[in-house]
């Protein structure tokens, strides 16, 4: 029974429709396994098993009539920042620790639409502003990998730490996730998953908790690529209840895995280089190249020549656009109202000091400086001109290219606490420095696992392209991910 | 340009957050050392940049402008901290 966690999203698709187990059966392994890991990883942080089992069953009755949607009765596991319908949605801070929602995210409902099932909500940073997700109020995640000979707790990355931890330790089919800065890539590549940001406005914003506007996307993490181009399909789509959702027709991923590489031209950046970077993230790095040129692929190299300037241009667009939108939490619609004030404005600074943790305040202030009157021009609008010249530099790339393979991430999965980067913000920060590019010109990303470190911790190679062709990156991602033929799975130690 | 507590006061008044004085303090450190590192976006050249305020350029969509919601009065004060007969209870704004 416990074998069916094991499974692939697709394979547990087609044992369904082929009546191998139901639904019934499939959830009640979930339901196990998270009650048994749970304790150990925090990868949960709401259980939802009763509407599970309700919607297992309903799943069920439908796949008995050979009906049913392209997630019949998948249990997933859902980031807290979607909201759902009757059930907490958080975003994993204390200002909306009570928050249950009335309506549902445009994404989790084309999900339940298609059939999938819910086992509850996943962990993540604190409004997903976080590497490692140890900013959530419900506290850090733990990977379920551990380095070679110790028993050091790792961060799973962030923020769709929740998301990736569950899926890397078999307590969902697949999950949804979101990323601004890197927060579907990072966490990916740190649990050996697969994540996948789509083009922005590919998937709608609406009902999900907003962070910084420009930026969000929702995507999947999963298995395998197979499995993203499964998860993508359904969550894609055109919303009039979201200004920015792309009224696009959204292709049928899957027809993209397994085609030729041949003639395709990957592009390789000199300026993801970087000194410090670990040997070995080169090494894989180049074996990712070679993988692709023996695939048919052409290599070409090309120039970002920005791309140093994108992390401190994000630093400013996202916190800027974050202190604007989390101006809504204010004690007295929704969310936490401070019982100590003696005045209005008592009410405004203490809830949101008592409700917001430590980096969601460093960054609203960070926001709220750099618009404020006299530092507007030097820093907002500077940055909007260099998110300018970040997206020009890709649209000089895709003159000679289709798709660039880069590093996921600078380094593999670190340890939970760990003190310089909880000294230093920007030591943090630099964990996004080969994705944030992507969110900035809105282009697709995917973190494909590839390869294990010399202490046997995972990591990914990302696959980025041009805007609306998630196409050719599932088709690259999926070269790789047969070429690596990465099986490894972390040890049950929970 | 270095923040003073002066200035990390003030902005934190701006955000409409209360901080101690102790966290004041170290937030000045913090937002000098994120604020320095982003100086360094003086080194590009934006001369003729247009500032891009969106990954892609759509125009701005348009609805029929028909009521296509409402009557959500319960819903809208489900989660507010207080509320009565479906109005918000807020504290007393006037003296």
């Amino acid at each position: 029974m416990s074998d069916l966690t094991k499974m692939t999203l697709k394979a547990a698709v087609d044992g369904l429709k082929a009546k191998q187990f139901s639904s019934a059966e499939l959830t009640d392994a979930f339901i196990g396994a998270i009650e048994t890991a749970n304790p150990a990883l925090n990868a949960y942080v709401e259980l939802t098993f009763d509407k599970a089992r309700q919607q297992a069953a309903a799943s069920d009755a439908k796949l008995a009539r050979g009906e049913g949607g392209a997630l019949e009765g998948a249990p997933l596991g859902i980031k807290d920042l979607y909201c759902t319908e009757g059930v907490r949605t958080t975003a994993c801070s204390g200002i909306l620790a009570n928050f249950v929602p009335t309506y549902e995210s445009t994404v989790t409902a084309n999900l339940w639409r298609d059939g999938a099932v819910m086992l509850g909500k996943l962990n993540m940073d604190e409004f997903a502003m976080g590497s490692s997700n140890e900013t959530s109020y419900w506290g850090a995640v733990t990977n379920p990998w551990k380095s070679r000979g110790s028993n050091a707790a790792l961060t799973p990355g962030g923020s769709s730490g929740g998301s990736a931890s569950a899926v890397a330790a078999d307590l969902c089919l697949a999950a949804t996730a979101s990323d601004t800065g890197g927060s579907i890539r990072q966490p990916a590549a740190f649990t050996g998953t697969v994540g996948i940001k789509p083009t922005y406005g590919r998937c709608s914003r609406y009902g999900m908790v907003a962070f910084a506007s420009s930026l969000d996307q929702a995507g999947p993490i999963t298995k395998t690529v197979e499995d993203s181009a499964l998860m993508l399909q359904s969550m894609c789509s055109h919303d009039a209840k979201d200004s920015t959702s792309l009224d696009v027709p959204v292709p049928d991923f899957s027809s993209f895995l397994g085609q030729s590489l041949k003639g395709l031209r990957v592009g390789i950046p000199d300026e993801y280089r970087l000194d410090g970077i670990p040997a070995e993230i080169d090494a894989l790095w180049e074996q990712g190249i070679a993988w692709l040129k023996d695939a048919g692929a052409e290599i070409v190299r090309i120039s970002l020549p920005h791309t140093k300037y994108a992390l401190p241009c994000y630093y400013i667009i996202a916190p800027a656009e974050a202190s604007s939108n989390l101006a809504r939490y204010d004690g007295m619609r929704f969310g936490h109202r401070t019982d100590k004030a003696q005045s209005l404005t008592d009410v405004y600074e203490l809830s949101r000091s008592e409700g917001f943790g430590k980096e969601v305040k460093r960054r609203i202030m960070i926001g709220t400086y750099v618009l404020s009157a006299g530092f507007y021009d030097a820093y907002y609008v500077k940055a909007l001109k260099v998110r300018r010249r970040i997206a020009e530099d890709f649209t000089n790339a895709w003159n000679s290219c289709d798709v660039i393979l880069t590093p996921a991430t600078p380094s593999a999965a670190f340890q939970l606490g760990d003190a310089q980067k909880a000294a230093d913000p920007v030591a943090m920060y630099l964990n996004d420095v080969f994705t944030v590019t992507t969110n900035l010109a809105g282009l697709p990303g995917m973190s494909v696992p590839a390869g294990l470190d010399s202490s046997g911790l995972p990591l990914g190679l990302q696959v980025i392209g041009k805007a609306l062709d998630e196409g050719s990156v599932l088709k690259a991602g999926y070269a790789l991910e047969k070429a690596a033929g990465f099986t490894a799975r972390p040890d049950r130690w929970w | 340009m270095a923040i003073d507590v002066a200035t990390v006061k003030k902005v934190a008044s701006l955000s409409r957050l209360r901080e101690s004085d102790e966290r004041l303090e170290a937030l000045a450190g913090e937002l000098n050392g994120i604020l320095g590192w982003i100086e360094q976006l003086n080194e590009v050249d934006v001369a003729n940049a247009e500032p891009m305020t969106t990954a892609v350029e759509t125009g701005t969509p348009l609805r029929d402008d028909v009521i296509s919601d409402g009557d959500k009065v319960r819903d809208v004060t489900a989660n507010a901290p207080k509320s009565v007969d479906g109005f918000f209870i807020v504290p007393k704004v006037v003296e």
